[in-house]
């Protein structure tokens, strides 16, 4: 099974160069994911979960160790890659709809013009921003910008997006449309899908999985499975089941936080 | 109101009221000619050297247009070398300010006796000195607080520097570069009339000017203040036009 893994992260170990000497961010962070997965990664604040993405998306190479897309090593940027930040960074001077496209004019691709925009309507029309293509990114909301940005990193069907916290400025409820809407795009774009957040209940709610980095410098410390099928609904966040999973996360969180001993029996 | 009426009608009902007051305050003063010229005197001095007032303030404005032409060549470059390395931003950022800091006043002197006699490339190269500086720190400062998210979108495809600078940096700064710009052109104008004034030669405003005091011809030197302010006017708004032409998506629409 593993020889067909779609991304293989192993002994990845990496420091910053930094004027007080380096800072080791990254020290034996193992992952694996196969084609299709949806994987969410979380942890303490700072102890380099932008620092996986940036390594997934080979715009930094690792001190030691291996970042595998696809049987190759990630050596440079590639273009099946797609990333949405927590800042939807949409360029002010352009329309929803080119800033949508934007991707397209840096990827090779054999679209024409009414190609590209068929596209880029399919996405925001899936995204419920069909009718906001001339409108610029100031007149939107801010849940209605990420979403903008979400199809920007899927116009150019990329294999991998990286997510890093997209929803993590967004008012709740405006998150849980987010999370539907993640979703639905799952089920209609083939991705394999790296997010990374704060939010344990989006964790379970999106992902197949759920690893979870220890503190700085990081290492994978835990990695629990999420049962849930294909279909889900926000009813399952309410379920015993659920509410085991987010306890455990939970006290996983403060084992990487060094709040409690990894041995302590959780209190019930 | 109309918004025609409203841009251009209060401004110019401004100026009225303006010039009313003052022509009052010389008249209640009852002030000779020498000491305040009054604007009914100003006319008949616009008139009398109307073909010299054309022929000097070309002269003025061609060489603050191309000593800021070159302000902006060589501000952007410099600003897009401190922009984007640290280290040349540590390297040249005291230089540029101790430079910027050395009174205009002063280098005058110093470049007409570098260059006797080339009065053309001593003006254009005051007007430049004096007027980069804001360009090269806009420039600079917009490109090195470029949120590194903006390069990221953009680098995780295999896009090059280049093409980074073109697509996001280069239009994001364009509201700062324009907000220097304005800056700079009144800066330019200054360094222009400058030269023009204290090492005279025989060309432009600034000498219209001169000549003005050598012949105690009062209304004359202020008919070329009022001259020097309309073209100061005309070339700001130039700028601000350009400003909407190319950057006019940063402005936040008012309701
Ligand atoms: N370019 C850099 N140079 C030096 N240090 C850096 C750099 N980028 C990040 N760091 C440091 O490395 C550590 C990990 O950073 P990283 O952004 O990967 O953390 P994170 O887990 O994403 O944090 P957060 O939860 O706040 O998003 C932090 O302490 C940060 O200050
Ligand atoms: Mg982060």
């Amino acid at each position: 099974m593993s020889d067909e893994a779609h991304i293989r992260i192993s002994g990845v170990k990496h420091a910053y160069k930094t004027e007080a000497g380096p800072l080791p961010v990254l020290d034996g962070l193992e992952l694996e994911m196969q084609p299709g997965a949806f994987s969410a990664v979380v942890g303490p604040s700072g102890c380099g979960k932008s620092t996986l993405t940036k390594l997934l998306a080979g715009l930094l190479i690792p001190d030691e160790g291996e970042v595998i897309l696809h049987g190759q090593p990630v050596t440079s940027p590639r273009s099946t890659v797609g990333m949405a930040f927590q800042n939807p960074v949409l360029l002010e001077w352009r329309n929803i709809l080119d800033n949508v496209l934007l991707p397209l004019e840096i990827v090779p691709n054999k679209l024409n013009q009414k190609q590209r925009e068929d596209r880029g309507q399919e996405l925001l029309a899936m995204v419920g921003l069909e009718g906001f293509e001339d409108k610029k990114p100031s007149e939107l909301s801010g849940g209605m910008r990420q979403r903008a940005s979400l199809c920007r990193a899927l116009v150019h069907r990329p294999e991998v997006l990286i997510l890093d916290e997209p929803f993590g400025a967004l008012d709740a409820f405006t998150r849980e449309d987010l999370w539907q809407i993640m979703h639905e795009l799952r089920h209609r774009e083939a991705f394999t899908c790296l997010l990374i957040t704060h939010d344990l209940r989006e964790s379970i709610f999106l992902a197949d999985e759920v690893v979870v980095l220890s503190g700085r410098p990081a290492r994978t410390q835990h990695v629990m499975d999420v049962p849930f099928g294909a279909d889900r609904s926000l009813e399952i966040l309410y379920t015993p089941e659920a509410t085991d999973m987010l306890h455990e996360l939970r006290h996983q969180i403060q084992v990487a936080q060094g709040r409690v001993p990894a041995n302590q029996e959780q209190l019930t | 109101m109309s918004n025609w009426q409203r841009k251009f009608g209060i401004p110019v009902v401004a100026m009225i009221v303006f010039a009313l007051f003052w022509e009052a305050l010389v008249w209640i003063n009852d002030w000779p000619n020498y000491v305040m010229a009054s604007p009914s005197d100003l006319g008949p001095a616009f008139w009398q050297y109307r073909w010299m007032f054309l022929e000097h303030g070309w002269d003025t404005l061609w060489r603050t247009v191309v000593g800021l032409l070159l302000a902006i060549v060589f501000g952007v470059l410099i600003g897009m070398i401190m922009g984007f390395s640290r280290i040349m931003r540590e390297a040249l950022y005291p230089l540029l300010v101790g430079f910027n800091a050395i009174p205009k006043a002063t280098v005058v002197p110093v470049v007409a006796l570098l260059f006797v006699g080339q009065h053309d490339m001593n003006t254009i190269l005051i007007a430049f000195m004096i007027s980069f500086f804001p360009i090269a720190v806009s420039i600079s400062i917009g490109l090195s607080t470029l949120e590194p998210e903006y390069r990221d979108i953009l680098a995780s495809l295999g896009a090059s520097k280049l093409t980074i600078f073109r697509k996001i940096a280069l239009p994001k700064t364009l509201p700062e570069f324009f907000g220097a710009l304005k800056v700079a052109v009144t800066l330019a104008f200054i360094g222009t009339n400058l030269m023009e004034i204290v090492e005279p030669h025989g060309r432009g405003l600034g000498h219209l000017f001169d000549s003005g005091k050598i012949n105690a011809d009062y209304p004359l030197m202020f008919a070329v203040l009022i001259a020097l302010a309309l073209l100061g006017i005309a070339l700001y708004y130039v700028v601000v036009a350009l400003e909407k032409m190319f950057a006019g998506w940063a402005e936040r629409e008012h309701h």
